[in-house]
């Protein structure tokens, strides 16, 4: 699943604290309060934070994952080396994720920005606007992938006709990145219209008053006003797209497995567990370089949303 | 709560918006051609599907797609036969369903207590929770692949003797990772209940399950709602973890049995557009029925109330 969740700081609503900072519990309640943070909490630690931390210990091992936990081979950073050195895909799938990246940035996630910026403005049938641009987010990316292959196909394909080309979008590797991005960023552009769609509600119009009081035109206020007061929004966008990025898995593997054009650091993953030749640590390394990467945003976004809490 | 569908101004603005709308500018008329555009533009996939997926391969394919006739409702009955849609779609049933109750109770209980209690640990544990959402899930697989095929089930909870394979082992997954997203939503709206209520109960004597069950759960009605609604949506779309996690073919949740369907679906374009449409009913009926719920969830954390 490639959605992210969005969350982000409020701080109005921060914790109503008791004037004490305690409040009296009885036994039993407190045998409540206790399992009801502990069970949930069991399930998030041992199927997300334990695999997490085993994914990081045996990138520095040697394993078939055939055998028990004593058929470990411990190697040291020599996966690490091997995929940097001693393996062609990596180079083109962080490329991709990287170009992945840039692209839903400078594209979608702009555009949808602009998109709900237009679509603030009091325009009439907006609601007609807002349904279409919003049809694509509740669509599966591996079914966007399906629903574009009428598109994209070589000989039956809307674009072809149009272009009067012969090309086989999903599977020429010069443009199926390509293709596939056009594809995602159809998505991607909805959502974030949405969300700061949803933003822009928000924020306080007797801002934008003002500033059309003191003549400001209206690309200058969003600029110099609303823009800044938009920054926890700013933030959540560039970190969801950030993730979005580096978990885009489902609509490359629907189409080939992330082959021939289409290597993604999550197929290599996968590839490297799922396939015949399962190579355990290797993967692991793999894995652990995209634990790292979307830990660093994670900080990022998790600071943003705590501050208000902590307020 | 925020919807962004809804379009309403406070009415200190109105009158000066209202007059500005009537005039239309130049620029009023590029905007209006402009978004009337990209909106169309953006139907255009799915509307195309919606057409093919009604006529005949046999005719599109000499007259082409720029043509009319051949007007069909045959593709959806071959598309369901061929793509064992029965099966499929129930497997989805039986892995969603659980997996939605499940996250929003567990996710209610967590966001109940951060946000009741102030507990040492709150800000730690939001950001266990929310943290564990936004991993990515590749991160986790190996140790998680490798641990569902040592993990043992009796037979009559999973024909395969183990977690691997097993509808079990997707709800728990599911659920693990969409409770850390429930569970910040949650808490910021407990936050926002009224307190006096807590008090007046307290004074009564009502334990913390009395406050939990009778109070919390049913103020929280309109989040839990929305909540539902996405993750309904994310967990029917959900593709990685059911294609890996799942071993045999006959239990694929709908989503990733597309994977298996591309072979037998690529030949035929307009057999291709009405699998593509099935598989997309039940979210468009969430698109077109629950829309406000839908966006409520998603921007509910986003925007203060």
């Amino acid at each position: 699943m490639s959605d992210l969740p969005t969350v982000p700081a409020n701080p109005a609503e921060a914790a109503p604290r008791r004037s004490g900072g305690r409040v009296r519990v009885s036994g039993t309640d407190r045998i409540f309060l206790f399992l009801m943070v502990a069970i949930p909490t069991i399930l998030v630690v041992c199927w997300v934070w334990l695999p997490a931390i085993a994914s990081v210990v045996l990138s520095f091992a040697r394993w078939s994952g055939v055998g028990g936990l004593d058929t470990i081979e411990w190697i040291g950073t020599e996966n690490y080396k091997n995929v940097f050195t001693n393996y062609p895909p990596f180079a083109p799938a962080l490329r991709h994720n990287l170009i992945w990246l840039v692209f839903l940035f400078v594209l979608p996630t702009l555009f949808g920005i602009f998109l709900a910026v237009l679509l603030d403005r009091e325009l009439r049938g907006t609601r007609f606007y807002q349904t279409a641009l919003f049809l694509p987010v509740v669509l599966s990316l591996a079914l966007i992938g399906f629903i574009w292959q009428l598109i994209y196909s070589r000989d039956q394909g809307v674009l072809n006709a149009v272009l009067g080309t012969q090309i086989d979008w999903y599977g020429d590797s010069r443009w199926n990145l390509w293709a596939v991005l056009v594809a995602a960023g159809w998505r991607h552009a909805g959502y974030i219209m949405l969300l700061y769609l949803a933003g822009l509600k928000g924020v306080d119009p007797s801002l934008r008053e003002a500033a059309a009081v003191d003549g400001a035109s209206q690309v200058r206020t969003f600029f110099s006003v609303v823009f800044p007061v938009m920054r926890p929004i700013n933030i959540i966008i560039l970190v969801v797209t950030v993730i979005e990025s580096l978990r885009a898995f489902d609509i490359v593997w629907v189409i080939n497995k992330g082959t021939n054009g289409l290597e993604l650091i999550s197929t290599l993953v996968t590839a490297n567990v799922v396939g015949e030749a399962s190579r355990i640590g290797f993967g692991s390394a793999l894995a652990t370089i995209m634990l790292v990467i979307s830990l660093v945003f994670i900080t990022i976004f998790l600071s943003t949303v705590m501050r208000g809490e902590q307020r | 709560m925020t919807s962004a569908t809804t379009v309403t101004r406070p009415p200190a603005t109105g009158a000066a918006t209202a007059k500005a709308r009537h005039r239309l500018t130049p620029g009023r008329v590029v905007l209006y051609v402009f978004v009337t555009l990209t909106a169309l533009a953006w139907l255009f996939p799915v509307v195309w599907a919606l057409l093919n997926s009604f006529r005949d391969y046999a005719y599109t394919s000499v007259h082409g797609y720029v043509s009319l006739g051949g007007f069909t409702f045959q593709n959806y009955i071959n598309a369901w036969e061929q793509g064992d849609f029965t099966r499929h779609f129930l497997n989805s049933l039986i892995i969603t369903v659980p997996a939605v109750l499940l996250t929003l109770f567990l996710a209610s209980c967590v966001a109940f207590v951060v946000a009741r209690f102030s507990f040492r640990f709150n800000l730690t544990l939001l950001g266990l929770f929310t943290a564990a959402n936004l991993l990515p899930q590749q991160a986790l697989l190996i140790p998680l692949f490798r641990a569902y095929r040592s993990i043992p089930l009796p037979v009559w909870m999973s024909d395969s003797g183990q977690l691997l394979d097993s509808y079990w082992g997707l709800i728990l997954v599911n659920t693990a990772f969409q409770t850390g997203f429930c569970t910040f939503v949650l808490s910021n709206y407990m936050k926002a209940l009224p307190h006096e209520m807590y008090e007046a109960a307290r004074v009564d004597g009502a334990g913390v399950p009395v406050q939990f069950f009778r109070i919390t759960l049913p103020l929280c009605r309109p989040a839990l709602a929305a909540l539902a609604t996405l993750q309904v949506t994310w967990i029917y779309n959900e593709f990685f973890w059911a294609t890996v996690l799942m071993q045999s073919g006959d239990k694929f949740p709908i989503t990733s049995s597309l994977n298996n369907l591309r072979g037998q679906f690529f030949t035929d374009y307009n057999l291709l557009s009405a699998g593509s449409i099935l598989v997309a009913i039940p979210v468009l009926i969430v698109f077109f029925l629950l829309q406000k719920q839908f966006v409520a969830g998603l921007t509910l954390g986003a925007t203060k109330g």
